[in-house]
């Protein structure tokens, strides 16, 4: 029976009893729970060891194959990671809810049907707002807000979908979703709110910045790539995925070009790169799909070493912005060469992960003979370079001497950045164990002398431009409106607008009612009151006399008849 | 605070850089003629082809950014009141 424990339900329920287990065991709680995870996760055997029927459905709480077990190893390494270095720093709150998340992540990845895979999908909604929320501060609380009402519409599509879809198809099985109807395409619309497709993109840089030093680290892993999880499963080869997918590179690009607040361009560097997983699911051939698995993967470590570095940042001098810091290389050496290395893992340098697992993508384009995604590809990879590869290291550790000398951050933070900055390098240099991970057998070399050249010539030539338009790229203390104006700034707007013309709206018919109504009360006086010609009213005396008289009358001829 | 600035930031040191980096260019364009990069649709094979598209592409993106930061750029503060 042990093999049957799903994984991510030991991290889930761990998570939760996290703020009772007494504060001296808390650290091996904390470090323990995702290595249980990523040992359950990778001992756990395939199939679907476990099914349910509950209310008449078919359930599948674990169904284990190469695909859903990538993720869920990625996912407790990332619970690792994230608990190292938010060890000492978190709140108990943030990591329980962070825990809940994580566990609840893999349990979506698990999932053999569309119900558990729900039920996963909208304990992951709250418990990251939870991980948004609790550093207890007002931005925070909005954030947090407008990120969960965007992800409860999300379910909410889902929902309907997948009953749409087992009405039509009778079956609530996982699998890919190649029929189904509206069904289908709601459950697409729900999955891709999660990607950050368009023309939702805006809810992740809106809140993911929002969160604790800590608490972003752990945000920018599980719900985008869960998405990719839930698209490879089920839309694979979905050509509409293209578009979308390229959409998001570019956007993730030219917003993050435009940010000044450096976990803000993070974050837009995650909508660009699940873009790039998100086009390689719509081409659709192993060689794609195995590169969009491998590049979540790689991605989840590289994003997740950049805004720990970040996140030390933020903890050490309190700032966010770039305008505010710069030269910090100076006494946080360690923090910086740690971001550079994540940085030069999300450009896909070769030696590091992203360019075993990038390169992947673009060569499924090619051999698929699809010049404009492979052109838009590959433009995009000089992109990443230039909007974060570049950016975040210059402006954060080098551009100007900002004064600040903040030391390095606890150790518990630095070695959770030597892991993850360790795995960055060891995944690009030694590919091969990533590799025999991914769902389809792989026939792709990375290391080939031409891939190697044509991608440094691309990225030297992308760092020539970025400092040669360096006075372009000059920061300043801005926001970049998006589509969540409609909703922060477009929706109260047009309710202010609206309750004022219906204010108005209302006084006017007020009025005319009130006109109304006396109009037609003193019509009716007229013709009913008692002066008017149908109501006027006979003087009751006058009928007295009447009956009187008539009375008077029948009297009168009673006796006549009596005598 | 009057003491000497970083080695890293010494206008000496950035001239070097500026040097090795122009050596690094020009050394990844060379090196095509020493390996053979796979022409993909015809294009990605020719001569400095990803440096110039790289480069000419980095271009675009940032003054496309920059338009549209003047339509849709306001102040940091602008949803905070």
């Amino acid at each position: 029976m042990i093999d049957a424990v799903p994984p991510g339900l030991v991290l889930l329920l761990g998570g939760a009893a996290l703020p009772l287990v007494p504060v001296r065991l808390r650290p091996a709680w904390i470090l323990g729970l995702p290595l249980i995870t990523l040992w359950l996760s990778w001992s756990v055997p395939a199939g679907a060891p476990l099914h349910v029927q509950y209310l008449g459905w078919h359930l599948i709480p674990l169904r284990v194959d190469l695909l859903s077990r990538l993720f869920a190893l990625v996912f407790s390494i990332m619970a690792f990671g994230g608990g190292l270095f938010a060890l000492k720093q978190a709140s108990v709150r943030e990591l329980a809810a962070a825990y809940i998340y994580a566990g609840a992540a893999i349990g979506a990845v698990f999932a053999g049907d569309l119900m558990t895979l729900f039920v996963f999908w909208e304990i992951m909604a709250v418990a990251s707002a939870a991980v948004i929320w609790s550093t207890g501060s007002r931005a925070a609380y909005g954030a947090g807000m407008r990120y969960l009402g965007v992800h409860l519409f999300g379910g909410v599509l889902l929902m309907v979908g997948i009953l749409a879809y087992a009405k039509t198809t009778g079956s609530i099985a996982f699998d890919s979703l190649s029929a189904g109807g509206a069904g289908r395409w709601l459950i697409l619309a729900g999955f891709l709110i999660n990607a950050g497709a368009p023309p939702f993109s805006s809810w992740l840089p809106d809140a993911y910045p929002e969160a604790s030093a800590t608490g972003s680290v752990f945000l920018s892993a599980f719900t985008t790539k869960t998405a990719v999880y839930v698209l490879l499963r089920g839309f694979a080869g979905e050509h509409l995925l293209i578009y979308f997918g390229l959409f998001m590179v570019y956007y993730g690009i030219i917003y993050a070009l435009l940010e000044n607040d450096m976990r803000r361009i993070l974050a837009y560097s995650i909508v660009n790169q699940v873009g790039f997983m998100v086009t390689a699911v719509g081409i659709g051939t192993p060689l794609a799909l195995n590169g969009a698995a491998a590049h979540a993967f790689a991605h989840i470590i590289y994003k997740a070493l950049l805004l720990m570095s970040a996140g030390a940042v933020l903890q050490q001098t309190g700032k966010r912005k770039c305008s505010d810091l710069g030269g910090l290389f100076r006494t946080m050496p360690v923090t910086m060469a740690c971001g550079v290395i994540g940085a030069l893992a999300i450009s896909a340098f070769p030696l590091t992960s992203g360019f075993v697992t990038k390169s992947m993508i673009n060569q499924a384009a090619a051999d698929q003979h699809m010049l404009w995604p492979w052109l838009l590809l590959v433009a995009a990879s000089a992109g990443v370079f230039l909007h974060a590869g570049i950016k975040f290291p210059w402006f954060v550790f080098f551009q100007k001497d900002s004064g600040l000398r903040p030391p390095e951050p606890p150790a518990n933070m630095r070695y959770a950045m030597y892991v993850f900055a360790f795995l960055c390098v060891a995944i690009g240099v030694y590919p091969a164990p990533l590799y025999a991970l991914l769902p389809f057998p792989v026939d792709f070399v990375p290391y080939t002398g031409g891939h190697v050249v044509s991608q440094l010539q691309l990225l030297f030539f992308a760092g020539l431009a970025f400092f040669a338009m360096l006075p372009l790229m000059a920061r300043t203390l801005t926001v970049t409106l998006d589509v969540d104006w409609l909703y922060r700034r477009g929706g109260p707007y047009l309710y202010g607008m609206l309750r004022q013309r219906v204010e108005r709206t209302g006084t006017v018919l007020s009025a005319a009612a009130q006109a109304a109504a006396h109009r037609t009360l003193s019509w009716l006086d007229r013709y009913h009151g008692p002066e008017g010609i149908f109501g006027r009213a006979w003087p009751t005396g006058r009928m007295v006399i009447w009956v009187a008289l008539m009375l008077v009358a029948y009297l009168l001829f009673a006796y006549a008849g009596r005598y | 605070m009057n003491r000497e600035p970083h080695w890293l930031v010494r206008l000496s040191t950035i001239r070097v850089l500026w040097r090795v980096f122009a050596a690094v260019l020009l050394a990844s364009v060379l090196a095509q003629l020493a390996v053979h990069v796979h022409a993909e649709f015809g294009v990605g094979g020719r001569f400095g082809f990803y440096a110039v598209y790289g480069f000419l592409s980095c271009v675009a993106m940032v003054l496309f950014a920059k338009l549209l930061g003047t339509l849709l750029k306001r102040r940091d503060t602008y949803y905070d009141d």
